[in-house]
């Protein structure tokens, strides 16, 4: 079983992002934080036996929490859950918000993987993004993290950014491959609803995804082959790809989102946090003061009553069979090397051709598809078109 | 009742000049209904009537007039149908009548449907009164309007009445002229009976209900009575005159009369307009002339968007053909949108019409292929086939020559805009035959043009390069020999037969770059190129492409939330269930409609 906890805080928001967090004080997270450490309190007591294999503290910007707070975390998780010796334990970080005592700190609590979100190494596309840091900033960070110790570093680097050419990026993943991280997440900006970028360039969107062509952003065709370009820059610098947009070097993957590809059970704690919990997935609600208020009564001695099978859950739904069925391709597939015919069959005790043949065998012809030694995977085409071929995974109604 | 207190009559007007108002404000004014029932256009009883400020079906009432020398008089007041499309019900409506009040717009004058009506009128032989309306509109030049009835229709306008059917003026003016300047209908109760036929209306309880204008003889409850033209027998059930809005029963109809009678007739097509009603022992020698069948002039297929609603599609247009004689159907199949119908309208606003009953009745979601007229093919054997459905076609090999339908289109437009207008029938291949002015700065251009060029958009084309002043009308004027060709359109190399047309093969260029252009804007881009060609025979004359889609935008499953990601696929998939499948290629529905709007841009 698998852990993730949210941590809703940024020191500013930036320009493109919708996930959930906001600019709250040190009070605040201290509130929160005890908060939180209630919910993982509540929730350990439900999974008694249960074995954490990952953890990862996402956000938002966790490293902007204050060391102690962290460590309040890393050790009522580890005080409640079984937590394995071999576990990883994840958290996200900003440039700027990290120092050698907070480093040392993460180190002594067990802490072992830091994904560092740099998102490009040009000054002008930070600054476009709304960044907190410049290039050399995150140059520090990287450096007082190596010299704490840390020897699985993810970088995060955006793809499609507004006038972002092949030089703009081969400086960006030159710049990171230089440092040797021993993962890197590349992904396309999405131009998300109810960001500042959406306003400045929601016609842009729509333009890039009916082919025409853009103001800003890149034409349909030029993100294409930036999209293309990092794939066969990466590779030649040694860094397999094993997911959509996750490549590795060492072997050293995400062991934590490889688990949401898998349907590996996880729970979600904090904030609007999701989980996987036997054959329900539930989210968290998402407003703070109720989350604080829920903790506060358990504190009490007083569990509010829900509808669902948490307090904190706001939604909470049956996975069915064939929803399952379902996530099992479309999140199966997002590996290179895809799905498994035998744990299809495993989990769901039916062959996968009786479920899927006709589609695969469309795909396959259709070239989006193949398969090798038992597995089901999608071929580059198929990725470059993911959306599209996964779909065909879902069933009518 | 006596036949010299009889006034039978319709009210002809250019669309929009007030005739459905008069209408109202003369029932009004005698008095047959209370304020409460009058409804803003008691004619007008559909609501897509009143929503299109048009009639489409003509109805009559019957109104009592006591007039200012102390008599009562019987009024029957037959609307007619204002549209071109209709003009043979408009004709058989006149037919029904002694006399027309001619409407005209005290601020525009004469209008293109005014004359035509007019000369409707007097083809009828009806006597027409001139009545000005909306003089209460700051524009309004009655002197003007007067001068140009005198001038261009060469009728005694002087003394016409100017009234304001909007706020009630001077409407009495109008009943006194009814009275005096119309005639009394003539005609013996006691001769063989001949009824004309002008309208009718299907009823789920009484059947078929036939308005009828009694021209000879009486029409009695008991009857035994045929039509002349189908054949048809029937025992008269039910006779009786026009309430407003209502249905009153009497024991006969005696000449001179109108009104209605029923005789549990199943068929609408039975009982056609225009046709005779006699007694069946003791007929006329002759029916009543003028009867014609009419027949469809456009035609095209009508799909149900979702295939499962195909014998939906079928009751409605069956319940609606009850009571619309002109509409035709016949099943059809089209590789790209399955099973529908092939439908026939009498213009593109019947067929507007109907489409949107059925859309809005029938809640039903269409899809509706290119208009065509019929056209007539003839072929080296020796035979003629007429053509509606371009799919049809035979092999180039078998024909011999093709005709298409033409129309004579009178076209009233201000002298700033005869230039455009010129060119514009010029573009559609229009025939000059004559202008003339009527006034200083209005002429009346008159053009010989296939009725394949005017029935998509010519009327907003005329309307958009005139700015709005011209005014346009047209009538059949048989066929002409054509160099006529069909137009295919190929997506992934297949073609689609859904979207073939017939074309002029000189335009047949232009219009396929158009069609491969529109359909480029409508077809969203798949996982592999597509190509779009438009082809005549197996001569590909325009080529575009839809480019491959190459990338979607990789989505992060941020904290394990994978709902988010699955909603993106739904919609991905959802998106699809709109589309027609024609071989690997997916169309929406749309499209198949956009190319009917060429010239929008």
């Amino acid at each position: 079983m698998e852990l993730y906890i949210h941590i809703p805080f940024c020191v500013k928001k930036c320009l493109y992002c919708d996930f959930l967090s906001g600019v709250f004080d040190e009070k605040m997270q201290r509130r929160y934080v005890a908060a939180l450490c209630t919910e993982i309190k509540y929730m350990a007591a439900k999974y008694v036996g249960e074995t954490i294999t990952t953890i990862y503290v996402g956000g938002g910007t966790p490293s902007w929490l204050h060391e102690n707070l962290m460590d309040s975390i890393i050790t009522t998780i580890k005080k409640n859950f079984h937590v394995s010796a071999t576990a990883e334990i994840s958290v996200e970080c900003n440039p700027g918000t990290l120092s050698s005592e907070k480093l040392n700190v993460y180190r002594s609590i067990g802490i072992n993987r830091l994904s560092i979100g740099l998102q490009s190494a040009n000054d002008d596309e930070l600054k476009e993004l709304g960044r907190i840091h410049d290039y050399n900033r995150f140059l520090h960070t990287f450096d007082l993290v190596r010299k704490a110790g840390f020897d699985n570093v993810n970088v995060d680097i955006m793809t499609g950014l507004p006038h972002q050419t092949i030089e703009k990026l081969e400086h960006t993943l030159n710049a990171v491959t230089m440092l040797r991280p021993e993962h890197i997440s590349a992904y396309s900006l999405i131009i998300e609803e109810g960001t500042p970028f959406y306003d400045k360039y929601k016609f842009d969107a729509v333009k890039q995804h009916a082919g025409m062509e853009t103001e800003d952003l890149p034409t349909d065709e030029e993100s294409y082959r930036l999209y293309k370009f990092t794939m066969d820059y990466l590779a030649q610098k040694g860094y397999k790809r094993y997911e959509i947009s996750n490549y590795a070097r060492g072997g050293k993957i995400c062991k934590h989102n490889v688990g949401y590809w898998d349907r590996v059970p996880y729970i979600g704690l904090g904030l609007g946090a999701a989980s996987l919990c036997g054959n329900y997935r539930a989210t968290n609600l998402r407003d703070i003061y109720k989350y604080i208020e829920i903790s506060e009564s358990i504190e009490n001695g007083q569990v509010p009553s829900s509808e669902f099978s948490s307090p904190y859950y706001e939604t909470e739904d049956e996975v069915t069979r064939k929803d399952a069925m379902e996530e099992f391709m479309f999140l199966g597939l997002r590996k290179i090397d895809g799905v498994s015919r035998a744990s299809f069959f495993n989990m769901f005790g039916v062959d996968i051709e009786a479920i899927y043949g006709p589609i695969i065998k469309a795909l396959r012809n259709q070239g989006f598809m193949d398969a090798k030694e038992g597995r089901i995977f999608l071929t580059d085409v198929g990725i470059d078109v993911s959306n599209q071929v996964l779909a065909q995974f879902l069933f009518d109604d | 009742m006596d036949q010299s207190k009889i006034r039978n009559f319709c009210i002809v007007a250019h669309i929009d000049h007030g005739k459905s108002t008069l209408a109202d404000r003369i029932i009004q004014m005698t008095g047959t209904l209370t304020d409460r029932e009058m409804q803003a256009q008691v004619l007008d009883n559909m609501d897509l009537e009143r929503e299109r400020g048009i009639t489409i079906k003509s109805q009559a009432v019957r109104i009592i007039y006591k007039a200012d020398d102390g008599q009562e008089y019987i009024f029957n007041l037959i609307d007619t149908p204002g549209h071109v499309d209709f003009n043979y019900e408009v004709s058989r409506s006149l037919a029904a009548c002694d006399g027309a009040i001619l409407v005209v717009d005290a601020a525009q004058g004469i209008e293109a449907q005014t004359l035509a009506n007019v000369y409707l009128a007097l083809d009828h032989d009806l006597d027409v009164v001139p009545v000005i309306n909306k003089i209460d509109l700051p524009s309004a030049d009655p002197d003007r309007v007067v001068e140009e009835i005198e001038d261009v229709i060469g009728l005694e306008a002087q003394d016409a009445p100017r009234i304001s059917a909007k706020t009630g003026l001077n409407i009495h003016d109008v009943l006194e002229a009814i009275v005096h300047q119309l005639p009394a209908p003539k005609g013996d109760k006691n001769a063989p009976l001949q009824a004309l036929i002008f309208d009718s209306l299907y009823d789920p309880y009484k059947g078929v209900i036939v308005f009828c204008r009694v021209k000879e003889g009486t029409l009695k409850v008991g009857d035994s009575v045929k039509m002349m033209a189908t054949n048809a027998q029937f025992d008269v059930v039910e006779v009786g005159y026009f309430g407003a809005g209502q249905f009153i029963p009497c024991d006969e109809l005696p000449a001179g009369m109108v009104g209605y009678m029923t005789a549990s007739i199943k068929n609408v097509r039975d009982t056609r307009v225009g046709d005779t009603i006699t007694h069946t022992n003791a007929p006329a020698a002759e029916p009543l002339p003028g009867y014609k069948k009419v027949n469809p002039m456009v035609y095209c297929g009508l799909y149900p968007a979702d295939g499962a609603k195909y014998p939906d599609l079928r009751d409605a247009l069956e319940k609606l053909q009850l009571n619309d004689a002109a509409l035709q159907f016949e099943p059809e199949t089209s590789i790209a949108l399955g099973f529908g119908f092939r439908c026939g309208f009498l213009g593109l606003l019947h067929l507007e019409i109907i489409q949107e009953r059925l859309e809005r009745e029938y809640n039903l979601d269409l899809v509706t292929t290119a208009p065509g007229v019929v056209y007539r093919v003839y072929k080296t054997d020796g035979t003629m086939i007429e053509l509606t459905n371009p799919s049809n076609l035979p092999d180039p090999s078998e024909i011999e020559y093709m005709e298409e339908p033409m129309v004579e289109a009178e076209i009233m437009v201000t002298s700033e805009y005869i230039g455009a207008i010129m060119d514009l029938c010029q573009e559609r291949r229009g025939q000059y035959i004559s202008m003339e002015y009527m006034e200083e700065t209005r002429a009346l251009l008159k053009y010989t043009l296939p009725l394949n060029e005017i029935i998509y958009d010519f009327f907003d084309a005329l309307k958009s390069r005139s700015r709005g002043y011209a005014s346009f009308d047209y009538e059949m004027k048989g066929y002409m020999k054509s160099d006529l060709v069909k137009l295919d359109i190929l997506i992934n190399k297949e073609e689609v037969d859904a979207l073939s047309f017939i074309v002029f093969s000189g335009t047949a260029y232009e219009r396929g770059r158009k069609m491969c252009e529109k359909l480029k804007e409508e077809i969203p881009r798949h996982l592999f190129e597509i190509p779009i060609q438009a082809a005549v025979g197996s001569k590909v004359i325009a080529r575009e492409t839809v480019k491959a889609m190459r990338k979607d935008v990789l989505a992060k499953c941020y904290g394990g939330d994978i709902s988010r990601k699955k909603k993106l696929l739904e919609k991905q998939k959802e998106g699809k269930k709109r589309m027609r499948q024609v071989g690997n290629v997916e169309i929406p529905q749309e499209a198949f409609m956009s190319v009917l709007k060429l010239d929008e841009d």
